[in-house]
């Protein structure tokens, strides 16, 4: 619900994460990736990658022609008696949807799972204006009852367990809730059912647009997107523009690979095509319906090589399913919608990296995201052009010490550029480190330093291997320092020489 | 014919490793590799590259191709994050068809991970080691998903006579070092690293074993801060550890 968030300090936030995050997203993350690899195993690991390839392949010529794509689907939804609204940026898209909502008296508004309408803040904007909003997916709904916002991307509500869940219900509905997930569903479905039929508009987004058709894809496990679609009478999906697949064929490529990847599921327990409206007002279904498709800065980010590839995300959450880094802080601290590691290259690149600069660098580049991506997004390679971007810009993206971390690095790497420098600075903190030094660790070192010595000591700085390696190879190679110890020798022993002859003589 | 290594230390090995470039030296000259260390070498780069300072790291990688470009047969070294970036970045760092890309391609194509270097060109499992304990492996990230080690190095522990290999939990999670990810998010950092830390010291093993300087680093610090009763070795070092006679009355290996 955050519509445009100020600088997002990932490292202040991930200093005072709630004790309970880590286990509860653990726990959900950890069952996610052992379905989707049984899913994958089943489906073939060779098989997987291949089809994970051409993925890739389809989905990036679909962005490399994106303008032609969206006229084709432009075309096909309004003979199917859709309209098409375009939304440059996300106020735009805003005020598509509440006119829409003011022209038809809208009073109440039930909505399915959306990241694009997250993305544009469009509940707060509606509530704004007087039109209640109800979130309809089970996630959704629990993140809205307690003021909350997502914290993954298929899985809102993944941070809460399910006593925070039961306790929630018992203090806004007013419901003895035991904690067990059917019986939670049950109380909310429950709930839900009424406000579906009193609903004067449904919203969604969409999982993927088939050109040829016109058609729109929800891919969801509750059936709460098909009730927003087809019972209130006026229907508005926000899909983002890259969402677009040329034609069936690539949708079953598509819904091969995003509910296996995303929970391990062949398939989802819903899956609704929807191809216009209904003719006919007799029959059940809405009669107005709007594909209100969203740039809001997709298009710029079309126009980087490497970048672009960021697109070809089909929103599966397994990136940060499998991340060391969201595992242990969870979705809140990367501070807008989207989080792990798809977060940290998506939002810099909509944001901007003067507010979310922070963001490439949180991450080990490990490179399991790349791994798991059902798209092969190069997420690392990514993650190295923002990081770029971000210090090039001096835009102070990782806090204010950064020109002089800049000019700190251009020195080193001189430095590093000379073997004799590169020698004297090894040889210089052996000296320096001798105050911090305790059986051969370094347990507590001043700032910056202390960043590394607060977590666990670093290891005495050593550099006897050379040393060792000379020693080894006496003879065979003559440095100064052997040549000059040899000289010293030499003058050594003609001293004990000339002090033995002096002693013999007297 | 004799094959020849060139002796890449990296900058982590050198100042804080120097014991296993010491063992790197034994286990290839004990399968009959011969042993050269370019003088001057320094550092190959990398931490810059990683940290958006991608500029910064072409001084030194110019200055690792004048160290490393002139000389002959295999450049080895003892971590995949190092040689992953020689060999997947450098020819990047300079233009096309220039001198330095050239030889930089050259240079690279013939540098290797150790483990990579073992397995893959010497095709060795089995270097004659002798290491009786109970010994967990860490799988770090740049030898797993950049050059698919993923059984080799076990292959390799399992050929050490008396160890006993037990699993570890999570094996191939990252162990949160991240090289400047660690100063830039200490905090998270830590977090990973404790977690690493709880799954080897519940693995049961008397010796955790990285084939990675910079995960060593990292686990090696958490051992200690943890006090807990768990070596961490560089798989090199285990298998430069040799029969000290315990081996008579065992049956051989």
């Amino acid at each position: 619900m955050k519509t445009s968030p100020g600088k997002i300090h990932f490292r202040r936030n991930t200093q005072n994460i709630p004790a309970r995050i880590p286990g509860a997203v653990q726990s959900a993350t950890k069952r996610f990736l052992a379905l989707r690899d049984a899913a994958v195993n089943e489906y073939g690991a060779e098989h997987w990658q291949e089809l994970r390839q051409i993925g890739h392949d389809l989905r990036l010529h679909t962005l490399e022609h994106l303008d032609t794509y969206l006229e084709v689907l432009e075309k096909n939804v309004e003979s199917a008696g859709g309209q098409v609204q375009w939304a440059r940026t996300a106020e735009e898209a805003r005020n598509i949807v509440r006119e829409i909502a003011q022209r038809r008296n809208v009073r109440r508004v039930v909505k399915a799972k959306s990241m694009a309408t997250e993305e544009i803040g469009l509940n707060k904007d509606l509530q704004s204006a007087g039109i209640s909003v109800l979130e309809t997916d089970l996630g959704e709904f629990i993140v809205q009852l307690a003021g909350d916002s997502p914290s993954h991307i298929t899985g809102p509500a993944l941070h809460l367990r399910k006593e925070d869940i039961a306790e929630l219900f018992h203090a806004r509905l007013g419901v003895v809730a035991p904690p067990d997930a059917e019986q939670l569903s049950r109380i909310a479905a429950a709930r839900l059912r009424h406000e579906f039929l009193v609903a004067d508009m449904g919203i969604s987004g969409g999982n993927f647009l088939v050109a040829d058709t016109g058609t729109l894809v929800l891919v969801t496990n509750e059936g709460n997107g098909r009730m927003c679609a087809t019972l209130p009478p006026v229907y508005v999906a926000v899909v983002g523009i890259e969402k677009i697949i040329p034609d069936w064929q690539s949708l079953a490529v598509m819904l091969t690979l995003l509910p296996r990847n995303a929970t391990g599921q062949k398939m989802t327990a819903y899956i609704s095509l929807i191809g216009g409206v209904n003719a006919a007002s007799t029959e059940d279904g809405a009669t107005e319906f709007h594909l209100v498709l969203l740039d809001n800065g997709r298009s710029e980010i079309l126009r980087h090589r490497i970048l672009r590839e960021t697109l070809l995300c089909i929103r599966c959450g397994a990136c940060l399913n499998i991340c060391p880094v969201y595992n242990n802080v969870g979705g809140h601290v990367y501070g807008w919608v989207y989080s792990g590691p798809i977060g940290a290259i998506l939002t810099p690149q909509l944001l901007g990296l003067r507010k979310a600069g922070e963001l490439p660098f949180a991450s080990t580049l490990c490179g399991a995201c790349n791994d798991i991506c059902p798209v092969k997004i190069p997420i690392t390679e990514i993650l190295l052009c923002l990081r770029q971007r971000a210090l090039e810009s001096a835009t102070g993206a990782i806090g204010s010490q950064q020109t002089m971390l800049r000019l700190g690095a251009q020195a080193t790497a001189l430095a590093l550029a000379s073997s004799r420098l590169y020698g004297w600075g090894a040889q210089a903190l052996r000296v320096i480190q001798l105050p911090f030094l305790r059986n051969g660790w370094l347990p507590r070192l001043p700032p910056p330093l202390n960043r590394w010595t607060n977590s666990r000591p670093l290891p005495a700085f050593r550099t006897d291997f050379r040393k060792w390696w000379r020693h080894r190879n006496h003879g065979s190679s003559k440095t100064w320092r052997t040549r000059a110890r040899s000289i010293v020798n030499k003058a050594d022993q003609a001293a004990s020489a000339l002090r033995a002859w002096y002693r013999r003589r007297t | 014919m004799t094959i020849r290594v060139q002796l890449f230390n990296t900058c982590l090995g050198e100042n804080f490793y120097p014991g296993v470039l010491r063992d790197m030296v034994a286990v290839l000259e004990r399968l009959g590799v011969e042993c050269r260390m370019p003088e001057g070498q320094t550092c190959c780069g990398q931490p810059f590259y990683n940290s958006g300072l991608q500029q910064c790291a072409r001084p030194p990688a110019r200055h690792w191709l004048r160290v490393f470009g002139g000389t002959d047969g295999y450049i080895v070294a003892p971590s995949a994050s190092c040689v992953g970036f020689v060999r997947r970045r450098y020819e990047g760092l300079f233009p096309e068809g220039s001198p330095e890309h050239t030889a930089v391609q050259e240079a690279a194509a013939r540098t290797y991970e150790f483990t990579e270097f073992l397995t893959r060109v010497l095709q060795v499992t089995e270097v004659g080691a002798w290491f009786p304990h109970r010994v967990t492996y860490h799988t770090s990230c740049h030898l797993l998903r950049e050059f698919g080690l993923r059984n080799e190095p076990k292959q390799l522990l399992r050929g050490v006579g008396g160890l006993e290999l037990v699993p570890l939990t999570d094996e191939e999670t990252c162990c949160g070092f991240g090289g400047s990810f660690s100063v830039i998010f200490p905090e998270v950092s830590k977090q990973i690293m404790e977690k690493k830390i709880q799954a080897i010291d519940n693995s049961g093993a008397e010796v955790v074993v990285a084939a990675e300087t910079g995960c060593l680093m990292n686990i090696h610090g958490g051992l200690h801060k943890a006090q807990a009763p768990v070596r961490a070795m560089h798989l090199i070092q285990v298998l430069a550890q040799e029969d000290r006679g315990q081996r008579q009355g065992n049956g051989g290996r």
